[in-house]
């Protein structure tokens, strides 16, 4: 990379404001033009844990959170003891020196920054996340950054207590001051750029992306790591003219969902795995009645609770099996946090168009990953094409009629049938969920008949003959003749982006194909871009290559090797690079990541210990891969 | 099919909102009298089918919205009020009437059922309560009473009966009536003023399934029950409508058990999103001007 590229990690205890810290910090460098990638690993506990918190810094946007950490925030001591040792020469690691010393000798070149915080800020005695203001601006002056950015974000951030942005613009200017005067700064510094940006969430761009597609009514129950959609949309509400109810159960909420569709508005609903098994009854009813509807499953590790602040891509068979029987749906995964507002455009596009459920998948990685995004990204927003979609008029007017009766599932050549909404004159039907004829009159009891249920299965399944004309076609990059083809689907777009530029550099020439829709399926496309493949790798958030049977079942393609992670955290690049190298070393077929840390003790409960004494004589052995 | 626009002229009559398709019930069920009754209900209210909007699971009973001309939704067993409740939040001008069975309402729909009278969505439910499984030839249900031998519990039944009327009470319903469908006159101003109100309303319905419960007849029902309205039952006292909706023994009540006399604003009348024009008949999209709003917020 041109620019500057700063990795800062931030750990303390759930309760201790990691998450916050790691906003202020991002937004303070965002507002001077540095493009951020954040991701924070935590656990499912309130307080306590260990929340471990990855800040990238950039003027060039980064794509990940990246593998080596350059700068350490430690809030508390256990955070300095598991984190100290994985700083490179030229590192810094900030800390409360009241409260916080290392247990061992840093790595040779890696700089300690004990901060007085008491001295620094007399508040912090009543205050304790002061000590995360103080380090905040003591970063943010070791990077290069002006102090002007900070003070306002801490502004707006506490805008009506003035008292509030005093005594942190106070604390932060303490710290940014006392690195100025007593540490050296980064090696690698940043420098402001006029570049404006947005600090977003996938579940944020997911929320707000729905809001502007005209999405009316959203539903939820909370779950992990899908509830910020709620949050988002609960805030928004009342402003947008958005009906937004939290319901009893995820069955309540598709079927409430789909309900307000039926009546004619786009509505929306997101989950996790777990509620979205609760769906699966419903969003066949929306297949069989050819009622748009937009869901969305933000993917944790599973099955069942499994490790609900983990992510995983392991919900695509569940996604693929939603629902008994065959009907038409469209299946769509991001691959980005900004793809996350194309996607839902598309997606509401797409449901109205061919009165089909439309399933999103995100994960916990996109969906509560921070981002900071070109805020030109968002003005691409589709026109509200409503399809074949009669809606009742606000004067009572009657729609054209041709004089001939209406069917609500009229038999066409498309497969699409004008649908109209409860409250139209003129169009009375009822939507069954029973097989029906093109009048909607049940031919599943006294009127059974074959040669009519064939019919109908027909006209649904020939809606999905035309959905590939409006798909944008699979992402492709890199030299036609690589030696190695990376394929990916969904959020594993970026690292696979930055493995590619590095297998490249380092003398392996490869290419990259990464899938947005899964159902349908660009078969023609992807056929002719992996038939030039000399050694396809799938790279996968899961298991049992979910991604790899689903490619195989419909294109024939067997992959040549995998490269697959389950232990409930994101890829970084460097995995990449080394399941390549040992796939072409024939070392293995199936490469299975594993995410440790240096010394990490499988023995101890909380995998770490106060003994790092003991603990450091099994780091030089540890495999970082 | 005829059409029949907005603006029409004539008064509304029964066979305006009876469908082309005749009902496939048993000879003698219990519904008939509630389907007929419920359209006789409908053109004394004089509500335009095209403004109606009758929602059902599934189940015997619910296959009501077949029979019945307006617009309907047969939707999934158990979630007719979910789905009901979707609708009527989207476009809040429909008049909403869920029908369906013991089941469908009381067995697998049974959350949906509390959560929408505490929700209080402004629709219409009416239970065909016969106190067995129809559709499914005949096992158990949730109203079945204790001993009763069904196909599922062939030495009988060994669970107490689900009360709804207290249920609904106990979940904040304003409207909570019982009726029979062997006594249409009782059981048409029970529906009218369910429709009415302002809020939630239950209409639990005695709908005698003639093929699979042997044991509650037309004949065991014209025998026990008795109509609130003869004993000056006072519909607004909510105790006392405790007291009636416990009954149940030699002789059983129907009528109004409860009308709150202070009806509680509906969940349309709170929402803000819901105020003035329905959802389905605001402007579309967002202005230019709300969407960099929204993007300033992350900036």
């Amino acid at each position: 990379m041109d620019h500057a590229n700063l990795i800062v990690g931030i750990g303390g205890a759930a309760g201790d404001g990691v998450a916050s810290a790691g906003n202020t910090l991002a937004l303070a460098v965002a507002r001077q033009g540095q493009g951020v990638y954040a991701y924070n690993s935590y656990q499912s506990v309130i307080r306590g844990g260990h929340s471990w918190l990855r800040l990238r810094v950039s003027a060039q946007k980064p794509l990940n959170h990246g593998d080596q950490i350059d700068a350490l925030i430690a809030l508390n001591q256990d955070t300095l003891d598991r984190h100290l040792q994985e700083l490179g020469s030229g590192g810094v690691a900030l800390y409360n020196s009241a409260k916080i010393k290392p247990s061992y000798e840093p790595p040779q070149g890696v700089q300690l920054c004990p901060l007085p915080v008491p001295e620094l800020a007399p508040s912090s005695k009543e205050l304790p996340v002061m000590q995360n203001t103080v380090a905040v601006g003591a970063m943010l002056r070791l990077m290069g950054l002006d102090f002007a950015g900070l003070e306002s974000v801490i502004s707006t951030t506490f805008a009506k207590k003035p008292k509030v942005v005093a005594s942190n613009v106070a604390a932060a200017k303490a710290g940014f001051d006392y690195a100025g005067a007593h540490f050296q700064p980064l090696p690698r510094q940043l420098k402001p750029t006029s570049q404006k940006w947005a600090l977003v969430t996938g579940n944020e761009v997911l929320a707000m992306s729905a809001a502007m597609a005209d999405c009316k009514f959203y539903c939820a129950y909370p779950m992990s790591p899908a509830s910020a959609i709620l949050h988002w949309m609960a805030a928004h509400a009342k402003q947008l003219g958005i009906c937004v109810r939290q319901v009893e159960d995820e069955i309540s909420v598709i079927n409430m969902t789909i309900g307000a569709n039926h009546a004619g508005v786009r509505g929306m609903c997101a989950t996790s795995g777990g509620g979205f098994a609760l769906m699966t009854e419903a969003i066949g009813m929306a297949g069989i009645m050819e009622t748009p509807v937009v869901a969305i499953n933000v993917m944790r590790a599973g099955p069942s609770t499994g490790v609900p602040t983990k992510t995983e891509q392991g919900d695509l068979n569940q996604v693929f099996g939603a629902s008994q029987g065959d009907y038409p749906r469209i299946i769509v995964a991001p691959i980005s946090i900004p793809d996350c507002f194309a996607v839902i455009q598309d997606a509401f596009f797409l449901a109205d168009r061919y009165q089909c459920p439309v399933l999103v998948i995100s994960d916990l990685l996109i969906s509560e990953g921070n981002e900071t995004v070109d805020p030109a990204v968002f003005e691409h927003i589709r026109e509200i094409d409503r399809g074949e979609t009669i809606l009742p008029s606000a004067n009572g007017e009657l729609p054209a009629t041709n004089g001939e009766p209406y069917l609500r599932f009229k038999n066409t050549e498309s497969g699409i049938s004008p649908r109209a909404v409860p409250g139209v004159p003129g169009h009375l039907y009822v939507a069954a969920t029973d097989e029906h004829d093109e009048d909607g009159v049940l031919i599943s009891d006294i009127y059974t008949d074959p040669v009519r249920r064939k019919k109908m299965v027909d006209k649904r399944a020939r809606k999905m003959s035309t959905v590939l004309e409006h798909l944008p076609p699979p992402l492709f990059s890199g030299p036609a003749d690589a030696e190695v083809t990376l394929v990916g689907w969904g959020s594993t777009w970026g690292v696979l982006t930055e493995a590619v530029e590095r297998l490249n550099a380092a003398g392996i020439t490869t290419n990259h194909l990464h899938v947005r829709y899964l159902v349908p399926f660009q078969v023609r496309e992807v056929q002719k871009l992996l038939g030039r493949s000399r050694r396809i790798i799938i790279v996968e958030n899961n298991q049992s290559g979910q991604f790899a049977r689903h490619l195989r079942a419909e294109t024939g393609i067997a992959a040549n090797g995998h490269i697959r992670k389950y232990d409930g955290e994101p890829f970084e690049p460097k995995h990449i690079v080394a399941g390549v190298q040992d796939i072409l070393n024939g070392k293995a077929e199936i490469v299975n990541v594993l995410s440790t840390e240096p010394g990490w003790r499988t023995d101890h409960p909380s995998g770490t210990s106060a003994d790092w004494k003991g603990r450091l004589s099994g780091i030089a052995r540890a495999a970082t891969h | 099919m005829t059409t029949l626009t907005a603006a029409t002229p004539r008064k509304l009559e029964v066979k305006d909102f009876k469908a082309d398709v005749p009902p496939d019930w048993c000879p003698g069920c219990g519904d008939f009298g509630v389907l007929n009754v419920l359209q006789k209900a409908c053109a004394e209210l004089e509500i335009p089918p095209h403004e109606l909007l009758v929602v059902s699971g599934i189940g015997c009973s619910s296959n009501l919205p077949g029979f019945f001309r307006s617009y309907g939704v047969h939707s999934l067993h158990g979630r007719a009020l979910a789905f009901a409740t979707g609708a009527k939040l989207a476009n809040h001008r429909l008049t909403v009437i869920v029908t369906g069975g013991d089941g469908d309402g009381y067995g697998i729909g049974l959350n949906h059922f509390i959560q929408a009278m505490r929700r209080n969505i402004n629709l219409t439910y009416i239970v065909m309560n016969n106190e067995i499984y129809g559709l499914t030839t005949g096992q158990v249900s949730p109203t079945s009473e204790p001993g009763m031998v069904t196909k599922s519990t062939p030495m009988g039944n060994l669970e107490q009966m689900l009360n709804p009327l207290a249920l609904a009470l106990a979940s904040g319903c304003g409207y909570i009536a019982r009726g029979f469908s062997g006594d249409p006159k009782h059981l048409q101003k029970l529906y009218m003023d369910g429709i009415q109100y302002p809020g939630f309303a239950l209409i639990d319905v005695f709908s005698p399934c003639v093929t699979f419960n042997k044991q509650n007849t037309y004949h065991w029902f014209r025998d026990h029950v008795y109509r609130l309205e003869d004993k000056g039952h006072d519909p607004t006292n909510f105790h006392a409508a405790m007291d009636r909706a416990i009954e149940w023994g030699a002789k059983i009540p129907i009528g109004l058990f409860y009308r709150n006399p202070n009806p509680r604003p509906s969940l349309d009348k709170l929402d803000p999103a819901l105020q003035g024009e329905p959802l389905v008949l605001k402007p579309r999209g967002l202005t230019a001007e709300q969407r960099r709003a929204l993007v300033e917020e992350f900036m």
